[in-house]
């Protein structure tokens, strides 16, 4: 059973619409016993960080994530609440992934202004699991993110804009992107297929 | 490196594509769902679907059709056309919409704005500006064009991005329908704004569009007509602005 962490962050379609795309049967709950029970458990999300986080703790989710030992992938925001901290509401998270989530920074670039929030299609790099079993560096995932997670020795893949940072993340048996596969067209549905078919 | 993004328009009347020559003779392209999915799988970047239904109705077919393009089009999409509330805009996240676009009711009430991006974020809430000149100076029209008001184009666009838009899509109407390019020197104006900038009406070629993404400095280039008609399919364009430098998604 798939899991779909459902914590009153808003839309949760997009992630549903996906998974029907791919044919996969799928659960939307904030239940912990089902949670452990899934084989497969997504954290989306999107607003803000610190509210999110406040979230996952008044369901008790913030103890319960940590400890699943079947595949587990943030996208974006939830990606965010799976590292140290964030900026955004200086949130304390779950620290899964050994990093901190941080404003970009936007500004000037050798390309010219940089704006923020990054929004659009842009390069992924440095892939490394089998999440992106297939795919080939620089291939293009849609971005809509003012927040983003620094690099570290979890970062399976990397998005420069401005600086670097962690497109990806993965460790054990957690994973996390920035960018939303469920919008990314056949890159998307690919990452969406290997987070399906990863062995635990 | 972010690319620039190439977006299909679909204006829609009561559940079908039309697409308004100076929003005017509006004329069928085809169903808006299969026509998304094409535009799609041939590597368009996003989608905006515009509702020119005039009736209640016609409304609450959009909002059946939106649920219809999310399930569909694994792309992000926006939506706009009559927008005019906080519920206005909920209703079309809730059927899957990734964005939204507000247009007339913002000018009449600014605070449309600040109510939409507070709710569901800046990343959901563009400003849709449509200007035309007028002695030299741009004026913000709404109604298709059709009423002049008392904005200025680049005061408005400020208060739009301080009041919470996300991203703004202008549309130029001297140059909306005519395939005559777009006035690059006011996109490159409006681009000092630190959000996207979408530039829309007039695309007749690809040159104009390349121009549009460099000397307009346009993060995104929107059309209709020569995507509907085929006159220039977006592989063809895609491919011909790699050719000219400019970052594209293939």
């Amino acid at each position: 059973m798939i899991a779909v962490v459902d914590y009153a962050t808003g839309n949760l379609r997009s992630v549903a619409n996906a998974l029907h795309r791919a044919g996969a049967e799928f659960t939307l709950t904030a239940d912990p016993a089902l949670l452990r029970a899934a084989d497969r458990v997504i954290l989306p999300g999107v607003g803000e960080a610190s509210s999110a986080m406040a979230k996952l703790r008044e369901r008790e989710l913030d103890g319960v994530i940590p400890t699943l030992t079947c595949p587990v992938l943030g996208i974006c925001i939830g990606m965010q609440l799976m590292c140290l901290t964030s900026e955004e509401g200086d949130a304390r998270c779950m620290g899964i992934f050994p990093t901190h989530v941080r404003r970009l920074r936007g500004g000037a670039s050798e390309e010219g202004p940089l704006k923020v929030p990054h929004v659009g299609w842009d390069t992924i790099e440095g892939l490394r699991t089998p999440l992106f079993d297939g795919l080939h560096e620089g291939s293009f995932v849609y971005y809509v993110h003012s927040f983003a997670a620094e690099t570290c020795p979890a970062t399976i893949a990397t998005t420069r804009y401005g600086e670097s940072f962690s497109a990806a993340l993965g460790r054990r048996n957690f994973y996390g992107v920035q960018f939303h596969p469920e919008k990314s067209g056949a890159t998307g549905a690919a990452i969406i297929r290997n987070f399906l078919n990863l062995h635990p | 490196m972010l690319a620039k993004r190439i977006i299909p328009c679909l204006d829609i009347r009561d559940g079908q594509t039309v697409k308004g020559i100076h929003f005017e003779e509006l004329r069928r392209v085809g169903d808006p769902v299969e026509l998304g999915a094409k535009y799609a799988a041939e590597g368009a970047d996003e989608l905006v679907y515009l509702d020119i239904s005039a009736t209640q109705e016609g409304r609450r077919t959009f909002t059946d059709l939106v649920t219809r393009i999310a399930a569909r089009i694994d792309i992000p999409f926006t939506v706009g056309g009559g927008i005019a509330s906080v519920d206005d805009a909920g209703r079309l996240l809730d059927a899957g919409a990734d964005k939204v676009t507000v247009n007339s009711a913002a000018v009449r009430d600014p605070s449309l704005i600040d109510a939409i991006a507070a709710k569901y974020g800046s990343q959901f809430v563009v400003a849709a500006i449509d200007a035309r000149t007028v002695d030299g100076r741009w004026v913000v029209t709404t109604h298709g064009g059709r009423r002049p008001t008392e904005r200025e184009l680049f005061t408005w666009a400020r208060e739009a991005v301080d009041r919470g838009a996300g991203e703004i899509l202008f549309t130029s109407m001297d140059h909306d329908g005519t395939k005559n390019g777009y006035p690059c020197e006011t996109f490159a104006r409006l681009a000092e704004l630190p959000v996207p900038i979408i530039a829309s009406g007039g695309a007749g070629t690809v040159d104009h569009i390349a121009e549009v993404l460099t000397a307009g400095r346009a993060d995104a280039a929107l059309a209709a007509s020569i995507f509907h008609y085929n006159e220039t399919p977006i592989p063809t364009l895609k491919q011909a602005l790699r050719e000219r430098g400019i970052p594209v998604r293939l």
